[in-house]
């Protein structure tokens, strides 16, 4: 039967000849190969990252660690809504809604707050729908952060003690929407 | 002998043993930094520069694991088999010949720890009980897998010594001697230097036994492609899967010194040992343009000679890492098929040939 | 008497105690290669170089490998040891006995000779002196001894052979 793709290989197993019998060319063969690797090392560019002072460039549609966001006040931006649990595919994300008490106007910028936030980073498939979800722009995926691996199982369920972001700008992801159009562009072409 | 030679000797010996060592030591990290340049990686790079202190850590390691017997082990056995196999390795060192005299006014150094008249039967002696310290750690181990590995050393071992034998005696037609540095000094170049003898070397009248020694000193150091006591893929660590931390070490060690031993008895026997071509006329040219003592421009010569040994023996040391990270494992009826009807015939064909070209008078 | 010597003595009959004593086989197959051991270490002293080389080459490298390699396979621990009657035990105290009494009174007769010093030649033991020997007045016996290791590996090889349909694995 004619082969369709015309890739198909005809088998034949045809009686060695001496010198394939005789296994030391073919030695030789793979040993000049091995060389020719051996002296390459030595003259090209090693393609190797040595980790810990290089690090491979993240993917600019990398969706990283969770972050829940403050606004230009330093307040928290959650209202508690829900709205991302309900997206949340994996159903990691769970809280507990509060009523803002007076006095508290410079912490939480809704009435309504989360008092606990919670996300389980084992069941999190960091899909990124919680934050199309959030009405608020309070939930941002960070683009340069992983969940790092640890010990006990709920090492892996972060709360707002971790989630939150923190109050000096310095330390605030690089990713959301306190960036001024400028420094969207700067790391636009920083990404690319 | 008077003491204070026989102090001298003993000092060698020592310096032999330590060398040993060091030569294994550095070896780990010879085999881990080949294997990366082979195979386009970078190596071990971290400790020290270049990686150069790389040993000392994986010794820190090894020192500081926890030492582990496993349920039903025979303790006595299980500690018995490295020391063992460490031992053997180490003792074949003794009588290889590194160098020739160095002479310093009454004492005459030889750069061989022991010259006894059947060296070459002695490294061939230590060799074949290196299997014990295999087999005796994979039996002691109570584990099959061990168990596997520690008959698979025996059988290969005892099929590929034949075939080494054979290889060797066709050396002994020749030479006449089992004496290691009577076999040296046979396959110096001849003074003054004609191009006939260009390279008065074993291996230029004993090409087909060479290549014969050298498959079964892979065989006997348990080097791949013939590493099938400790093959992985079938036996997770073959003999030496029940060790951890330094008796592991020994194994490992035992097995670069071994590797160490077959690179020097392979110069020694079939490279010319400690000869290098030009000695005599380097030396007259010392004596005669230089203005040097004879006694001076000889020593010089047995350093440049212990020097090209072990570039010699680099070189094969070399050689066995460059085929391990080329070659894969062969199976085991291969292996056997190999060593009893290939290498052996082989080998009694090579003792043949060379019987017919000494009655013929073509080699003497 | 050269404590070297005193000392290859006890513990050759120490590691021949030894094998006989051990209750472990592979232990008793270890303590039999410690006796080759220091009966290498003898020839040695004999200035028999050769003998002491061969004798480990051949007997502790291969052929005690192979030995060790079969016990090794042989699960022996005591449950598997079959119970052996009382009246075998005492035929072998009995035999076990007269081949004692035989051999000590064979040794009793024995006159040591000592070696003249006159013509005594220290060379006796090593490789050339004995292939000569070998090969020139023993020539027949050596020859024999081939025929023999001749006819052990043809029948070998035909116990080995497989016969036709016969499948092993």
């Amino acid at each position: 039967m004619e082969s369709l793709s015309n890739r198909a290989k005809v088998l034949t197993k045809k009686p060695m000849t001496l010198a394939e019998r005789a296994y030391l060319p073919a030695i030789f063969q793979g040993l000049s190969i091995t060389m020719q690797h051996f002296f390459r090392a030595a003259t090209k560019k090693q393609i190797t990252i040595r980790y810990p002072e290089e690090t491979r460039p993240f993917s600019p549609v990398f969706r990283g660690l969770h972050v829940l966001k403050r606004d230009e006040a330093g307040r928290e931006r959650c209202t508690a809504c829900g709205l991302c649990a309900v997206a949340c595919p994996a159903e990691a994300i769970t809280m507990v809604a509060g009523e803002r008490k007076k006095g508290e106007e410079n912490l939480y910028r809704e009435e309504k707050y989360a008092v606990s936030y919670e996300i389980n980073m084992l069941r999190c498939i960091f899909c990124g729908l919680c934050e199309e979800a959030c009405p608020k722009a309070a939930v941002y995926l960070q683009a340069d952060k992983m969940a790092p691996p640890r010990f006990e199982r709920d090492e892996f369920i972060y709360g707002k003690d971790r989630l939150v972001e923190p109050v000096t700008p310095d330390n605030r992801s690089k990713r959301g929407i306190q960036l001024t159009p400028e420094q969207a562009d700067k790391l636009r072409t920083q990404l690319a | 002998m008077t003491l204070p030679a026989l102090g001298w000797q003993g000092l060698v010996v020592l310096v032999v043993f330590g060398v040993s060592l060091l030569i294994a030591t550095y070896s780990t990290y010879a085999e881990r930094v080949i294997a990366a340049f082979l195979q386009d990686r970078v190596g071990p790079d971290r400790a020290g520069p270049f990686g150069l202190l790389q040993p000392l850590a994986d010794a820190v390691k090894l020192f500081t694991k926890e030492e582990f017997f496993p349920a039903g082990a025979n303790r006595a056995l299980f500690v018995f088999g490295p020391c063992l196999a460490m031992t053997t390795a180490l003792m074949s060192s003794a009588v290889i010949p590194f160098g020739n005299v160095l002479q310093f006014g009454e004492t005459a150094i030889h750069l061989q720890g022991i010259e006894i008249n059947v060296g070459m039967l002695y490294v061939f002696g230590m060799v074949s009980l290196g299997v014990y310290g295999i087999m005796i750690g994979g039996w002691a181990s109570n584990n099959k897998f061990s168990l596997l590995g520690a008959i698979r050393a025996a059988s290969q071992n005892i099929s590929y010594e034949l075939a080494m034998g054979l290889a060797l005696i066709a050396v002994l037609m020749i030479s006449g001697t089992l004496s290691l540095r009577e076999i040296t000094f046979q396959q110096s170049s001849a003074a003054p230097f004609v191009w006939q003898d260009i390279f008065n070397w074993n291996v230029m009248k004993q090409p087909l036994g060479f290549v014969i020694f050298i498959v079964c000193a892979f065989a006997e150091t348990n080097r791949t492609p013939f590493d099938l006591p400790e093959c992985e893929t079938e036996l997770i660590g073959g003999y030496h899967t029940e060790y951890s931390s330094m008796k592991m070490g020994l194994y490992l060690f035992a097995e670069y010194i071994n590797v160490f031993v077959a690179s020097a008895v392979m110069s020694v026997i079939y490279f010319g040992g400690f000869n290098f071509p030009f000695q005599y006329d380097l030396r007259d040219w010392l004596v005669s343009a230089q203005g040097l003592e004879l006694v001076t421009a000889s020593n010089i010569i047995t350093i440049l000679g212990l020097v090209g040994l072990f570039g010699k023996i680099f070189g094969f040391i070399f050689f066995f890492m460059w085929v391990r990270w080329t070659l894969p494992r062969f199976r085991y009826d291969q292996l056997m098929r190999l060593g009893w009807t290939i290498l052996i015939p082989l080998a009694i064909f090579n003792i043949m040939l060379t019987g017919g070209l000494i009655t013929f008078g073509v080699i003497k | 008497m050269s404590p070297l010597f005193l000392f290859l003595c006890f513990v050759a009959l120490l590691s021949a105690l030894g094998v006989v004593l051990a209750k472990n086989p592979v232990h008793s197959v270890l303590f039999l290669i410690l006796t080759f051991f220091t009966l290498s270490g003898h020839y040695l002293l004999l200035n028999a170089q050769f003998l002491a080389a061969v004798n480990i080459i051949v007997y502790a490298g291969a052929i005690m490998v192979l030995f060790l390699f079969v016990i090794m396979f042989l699960n022996l621990n005591e449950d598997t040891e079959p119970h052996k009657p009382a009246l075998a035990k005492f035929a072998a105290a009995i035999a076990g006995g007269s081949l004692l009494l035989i051999l000590v009174a064979a040794m009793r007769d024995i006159q040591p000779v000592g070696y003249d010093p006159a013509n005594f030649n220290s060379q006796i033991g090593m490789v050339d002196k004995l292939g000569m020997v070998l090969f020139k007045e023993y020539a027949l016996p050596f020859e024999l001894a081939s025929v023999l290791l001749l006819a052990a590996m043809v029948g070998s090889v035909m116990l080995g052979k497989r016969e036709t349909g016969e499948r092993n694995f």
